[in-house]
């Protein structure tokens, strides 16, 4: 299995939502994440999904969405020509003694404290997948409380837009040549 | 602008949006339509069940190419269309549903008779909507039809609530519609169809494996002239009997799980196959790993989904089948004139020779009884190739697909995909309203029949003599020949009448004569033409037809299901054989 993200642009209407959902559901497509909100066009919302299918699957993923009146158009974001981000709050025990060990960690991962009380901290740090997955890591010893992690959302790089055709449409396997007969 | 109600809105919306016809059912909440629908130039049909108008409005679809219309209330009266959806969307049948919602305040209460259809039907539906602002019902109306119709055709459903249609609102009719995530791609590549063209050029043993989706196109003109110009043999699904006549000598017969021994060889020995708006769907493709495994494929279709969802596409062209099958023509038409042909005439001579040798046929039935294959095939043949034909689901609908002769499209109406019990009769009472002048035959199973025989309360009363015929061998057939060959003949639940009871319950002519039709009985084979002819000279009420056969007939050929196409069976422990070296 491997991961694709996929950017979305759907209108927004109702129900929009429940119908990709369901698509995905009812087609046996695993979705890693989904992330909705809007965009600079009043009438359209973004959605960024991460699914984990081979290519294959992936075009019947791509086609099937396509076929969904509301959805406008879907780009794959290349890893290697785009930036993505995942925003997590993370609640970590935060005794006299550690306290100064959690806020170094949170300096180091330019992260950021949010909320404090007695014997906690809240942290909330923003970054790639792998990044916030070492932050957790590092935090784990202090004792984590609770987590809370969106969507990842992503963007193409460059001055581009989508709309522009900056980004590559989502890649269908190329039929191989046809062999003589 | 003068002002009118939600309701008023919507029936000259329907009007504007070319409806003649509409199969319903009233209820609380889309009871306010009821009434402008009262002064309305358009039909409404007063059907039995709702089941029955979803079906109608499929019959109706597919019999005249144009958008059938079904409406109901809200709750139970909106979840009896479900089935209907479902068929239509899995057999591309342009349909829109009209179902009342409760008021836009009640919704998400749990109301009385309140379901949220639209979350249920979204799987099921080409689109749905839900119309709470009376200004929307014009515009909503409009795109449902726009989408019924265009594109790959399929059920929209446009839930109104009950407030809106109650509201004060004004009507205008969209001239133009915003649907900017829809854009169906009609004209092929041309750079796909040069190659198409090259390959059907270099190929030895081509086949065109035409679909429902060439029906749906029109396409069956178009079709011919490919077919003649190339000399190629066709095989035709269950869902395009009629895109190409039975009678020409190239047509092979519909392929798959009951299709031909010459069809299904076709594919299977194939190095090219050609298809045209068909979706390779599991009926036809048998054990997809051993399908077709020297053929190239060209795979045109609408919808760009279906190209290599089930198999490779080695030349994909998304378009409309007639577009595609029109420029083929011209580029093979161009090529032919350069001198380069295709050179078929082996493959031809073996598949004629298949054809010819394992033509389709039945056991004879024991003494006396009635042979359900033999009275289908008659009743082919003496109502001439003019006739409507729907059919349910099981052995009868496999027998009408092989033993009557198709020769134009939307003359054979029947649940492909979905495999819908119950469609029959209500289909034909569609395809009888949108065709009045042709005759209809509803061929039935009684089990079938006895899902959905209410509707012929409304073809009595509305007028739409349609005819039916029961093939009736007091089970389910066809439950029943997969328990003789997979569950060792026990016979679990299949038989529909009282084991060892000489009465036959219900007694179908007597129900037909109850439901103001006329009913007929047939039992010996030599009444099978007469009866038949009786039935046709009866065209001011619905007849129904009580042919009672023997129930041990089965479909033949078969292909078990996830078996491969190559384990084929001619008849029972009856493998046909190929001579290889002659392809």
């Amino acid at each position: 299995m491997t991961k694709h993200t996929l950017s979305v642009l759907v209108e927004d209407k109702p129900g929009v939502l429940a119908r990709i959902a369901g698509l995905f559901s009812r087609r046996g497509f695993n979705i890693d994440s989904l992330a909705v909100g809007p965009t600079e066009h009043p009438e359209i919302s973004r959605m960024t999904i991460v699914v984990n299918v081979e290519s294959l699957p992936l075009e019947q993923v791509t086609k099937q969405l396509n076929k969904l009146v509301e959805v406008i158009k879907i780009v794959e974001l290349d890893p290697e020509q785009s930036v993505t981000r995942e925003l997590v709050l993370v609640k970590v025990s935060a005794t006299p003694e550690t306290r100064g060990q959690v806020l170094d960690t949170v300096q180091l991962f330019r992260a950021k404290v949010i909320d404090v009380a007695t014997d906690a901290l809240t942290i909330q740090i923003t970054g790639n997948a792998g990044k916030i997955a070492d932050f957790l890591r590092v935090l784990e010893p202090f004792g984590i409380r609770e987590i809370v992690q969106s969507g990842m959302v992503g963007i193409g790089r460059g001055a581009r837009s989508v709309s522009e055709r900056s980004l590559k449409p989502v890649a269908i396997p190329a039929p191989p040549p046809a062999q003589a007969v | 602008m003068s002002e009118i109600t939600g309701a008023q809105s919507l029936v000259k919306s329907l009007e504007a949006a070319g409806a003649r016809n509409i199969f319903g059912i009233p209820g609380g909440a889309i009871l306010p339509a009821y009434d402008p629908l009262m002064d309305s130039s358009v039909r409404h049909i007063l059907v039995r069940h709702e089941q029955g108008a979803g079906h109608a409005a499929q019959g109706y679809a597919a019999a005249t190419g144009e958008v059938g219309v079904c409406m109901a209330t809200s709750g139970p009266g909106a979840t009896n269309l479900v089935t209907p959806l479902a068929d239509a969307h899995m057999d591309s049948v342009p349909m829109v549903a009209v179902t009342g919602q409760v008021g836009a305040a009640l919704i998400g209460t749990d109301a009385f008779q309140e379901a949220d259809i639209r979350g249920i039907t979204m799987p099921i539906t080409k689109h749905n909507f839900l119309v709470t602002d009376p200004l929307e019902i014009p515009t909503k109306i409009a795109e449902a039809f726009h989408l019924a119709r265009t594109g790959r055709p399929g059920p929209v459903l446009v839930d109104i609530a009950k407030s809106a249609l109650q509201a004060t609102t004004s009507f205008t009719w969209p001239t133009e519609l915003q649907l900017p995530g829809y854009r169906p791609v009609t004209r092929p590549h041309a750079k796909q169809i040069r190659e198409a063209a090259r390959l059907i050029g270099d190929a030895r043993r081509p086949v065109l494996y035409v679909g429902g989706g060439v029906i749906r196109a029109r396409a069956a003109k178009e079709l011919r002239v490919l077919a003649e110009l190339t000399g190629i043999p066709v095989v035709t699904t269950l869902m395009a009997r009629g895109a190409f006549p039975d009678s020409h000598p190239q047509h092979l017969g519909m392929p798959g799980m009951h299709g031909t021994v010459a069809a299904v060889a076709a594919l299977q020995k194939s190095d090219l196959i050609i298809s045209l708006g068909a979706r390779f769907d599991d009926r036809v493709t048998g054990n997809l790993e051993h399908f077709a495994p020297h053929a190239l494929v060209i795979h045109a279709d609408i919808d760009p989904a279906e190209i290599g969802k089930n198999r490779h596409a080695d030349v994909p062209i998304v378009g409309d089948a007639r577009e595609v099958i029109s420029d083929l023509v011209v580029t093979l038409q161009a090529a032919a004139e350069n001198g380069q042909t295709g050179d078929y005439e082996q493959w031809i001579g073996f598949l004629a020779g298949i054809k010819k040798k394992y033509a389709l046929g039945w056991e004879q039935p024991p003494a006396g009884k009635l042979s359900p294959q033999s009275v289908i095939q008659r009743l082919g043949q003496i109502s001439g190739p003019e006739t409507v034909f729907t059919s349910g689901v099981g052995q009868h609908q496999m027998w009408a697909a092989q033993f009557i002769g198709y020769e134009n499209p939307n003359t054979w109406i029947n649940s492909g995909g979905l495999g819908t019990m119950g469609f029959s009769v209500p289909a034909a009472m569609g395809a009888k309203v949108g065709r009045p002048d042709a005759t209809v035959w509803s061929i039935d199973g009684d089990g079938c029949f006895q899902m959905t025989n209410q509707e012929l309360a409304t073809c009595a009363i509305e007028n739409i003599p349609i005819k039916v015929a029961i093939i009736n061998n007091d089970n389910l057939g066809m439950v029943r020949q997969w328990q003789t060959l997979f569950y060792e003949q026990r016979y679990s639940n299949t038989n529909l009448q009282k084991h060892g009871g000489p009465v036959r319950i219900p007694d179908f002519p007597k129900l037909a004569e109850a439901y103001g039709c006329v009913g007929l009985a047939c039992d010996r084979p030599e009444d099978v033409d007469a009866t038949i002819e009786k039935a046709m000279e009866i065209n001011d009420v619905p007849v129904v037809v009580d042919f009672r056969v023997h129930k041990d007939a089965m479909v033949w050929p078969m292909v078990a299901a996830g078996a491969s196409n190559d384990d084929i069976q001619y008849a029972r422990d009856l493998a046909p054989e190929f001579d290889e070296d002659a392809i």
